[in-house]
């Protein structure tokens, strides 16, 4: 690691304070950070840790809302989350048991990883990403591979789900690392349906907007099986599988999270 | 910087650069060497502890974010005179070949046979209200610890006879 100050705020307001400083990073449960800092890939002036700040923790569910706290880790999600179980089933299958204790919401929100879980949850359900400053359609949050619409120094405060009536994630692992080698995330509620779509495209986590026309009028496994796959020629190709490959899970994957959450 | 953790039921305050890891505390100033460094990344699981009871990988905590927070490690939970449930069973199944994974696989178990006992289920768990401990539901659950020996049926073998010992 290269060298860096280290800050552990109790506020959002001075954590906020201390991501002014010039090459600022905030670290939330350092799952990724961590491995990054070692290899040098980055290089913080100052880590500002929000693990201290309790109001950035907790899971509550009212009037058909689901909010998350961005420092809530994985395994808390994944225990109480129950008013929205297709969401706290995905965090229950986020890499393993060590990890999901301290891997945190925001930072995989943050952080945008092609092949991560929960922007397909968030862009699948229709999520409000919350910051200090302002509130962030899922829709306009994610703007590429490890690319947000978040600005320097803002943090993730709370991701809000409105509870869908139907849906499921299906996600296709990668066995070593349980980070999707394709990953489908469908919903169905007040918002319309719909399909994102996570580990296949070079651009990071997107809808599959064919599917969701199809799925508006239909919502069955059959009403994808007409529809020609998307093409591979822009997605993730690499050991683990070619771009095609990937096109062809796309397809097979939604057929099945439409079944799995018609139930 | 200075820390103050308890490890073991015992307050230590360290002094350490920011970049270091629990990890690293824990073996080169604590001396408590029975938790491994494997990988350092966070994919094996040798270097798992329990912090504030749950079982985390000790390689991707940085001790500055750790301030008051208490560790144990395989020292902790038994001695070689008064070896744990857990312990006793892996001796007796021969549960490891070179034995580099064992202190992980052991608090990773403690840790997991307590979740269980909990009732938390796993996506694994056929009944949701009480998880059962199946080897389908051991893999599961053990998931984060890599056994480059692959003494894996033995180590279920060695965690299903703990768990019958504590229940
Ligand atoms: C072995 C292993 C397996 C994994 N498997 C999976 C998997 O199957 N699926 C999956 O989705 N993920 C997986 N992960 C990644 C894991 O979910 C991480 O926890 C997550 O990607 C990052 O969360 P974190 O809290 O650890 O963030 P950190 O590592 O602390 O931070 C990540 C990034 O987000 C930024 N950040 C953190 N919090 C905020 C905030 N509140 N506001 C703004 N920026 C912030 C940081 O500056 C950093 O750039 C795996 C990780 C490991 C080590
Ligand atoms: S050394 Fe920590 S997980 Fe491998
Ligand atoms: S016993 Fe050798 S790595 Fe597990």
């Amino acid at each position: 690691m290269y060298s860096f100050d280290f800050a552990r705020p109790t506020s959002v307001a001075d954590a906020v304070a201390a991501l002014g400083q010039e090459d600022a990073q905030a670290l939330s449960g350092g799952q990724t950070l961590i491995p990054t800092l070692k290899q040098r890939l980055a290089s913080p002036s100052v880590l500002v840790s929000l693990s201290a700040i309790a109001d950035l923790k907790g899971v509550s569910a009212e009037g058909g809302t689901l909010s998350i706290g961005a420092g809530t880790t994985h395994a808390t999600v994944a225990a109480e989350a129950g008013a929205y179980p297709a969401l706290a089933e995905l965090a229950g299958q986020i890499g393993d048991p060590a990890v999901r204790n301290r891997g945190t919401i925001g930072g995989s929100i943050a952080n945008n990883d092609p092949s991560a879980c929960y922007p397909a949850a968030a862009l699948g359900s229709g999520a409000t990403i919350v910051t200090n400053s302002r509130e962030i359609a899922a829709d306009d949050y994610f703007q590429g591979m490890f690319t947000t619409a978040l600005e320097e120094g803002e943090i993730i405060t709370a991701v809000r789900f409105p509870i869908p009536e139907k849906a499921a994630y299906i996600k296709f692992q990668q066995p070593a690392s349980r980070f999707a080698l394709v990953g489908v995330y469908v919903s169905k509620g007040a918002g319309g349906v719909r399909v994102a779509v996570t580990g296949a495209s070079n651009d990071g986590v997107f809808r599959w907007s064919e599917a969701e026309a199809a799925l508006a009028g239909d919502f069955s496994a059959g009403a994808v099986e007409g529809l020609a796959a998307p093409s591979g020629a822009d997605m993730i190709s690499d050991l683990h599988g070619s771009g095609d490959y990937r096109a062809h899970l796309v397809k097979v994957l939604t057929k099945r999270a439409v079944a799995k959450a018609n139930g | 910087m200075k820390t103050t953790l308890t490890v073991n039921g015992e307050a230590h305050e360290v002094t350490h650069d920011p970049r270091r890891s629990l990890l690293d505390t824990l073996r080169d100033d604590l001396r408590l060497t029975g938790t491994k460094k494997g990988c350092d990344h966070g994919q094996c699981g040798a270097c798992t502890v329990l912090l504030n009871g749950e079982r985390v990988n000790s390689c991707l905590c940085l001790t500055a974010m750790h301030d008051g927070d208490e560790v144990t490690t395989i020292e902790g939970i038994g001695s070689p005179e008064r070896l744990s449930a857990l312990q006793k069973a892996f001796v007796e199944k021969d549960g490891y070949q070179c034995g580099f994974c064992t202190p992980g696989q052991i608090m990773s178990a403690t840790a997991m046979l307590r979740e269980i006992s909990e009732g938390a289920p796993s996506y694994v768990s056929d009944d949701l209200e009480v998880p059962k401990l199946t080897d389908t539901e051991m893999a599961e659950r053990m998931s984060g610890n890599l056994c480059r020996c692959s003494a894996y049926p033995l180590i279920r073998e060695a965690i299903a006879m703990a768990s019958e010992v504590s229940q």
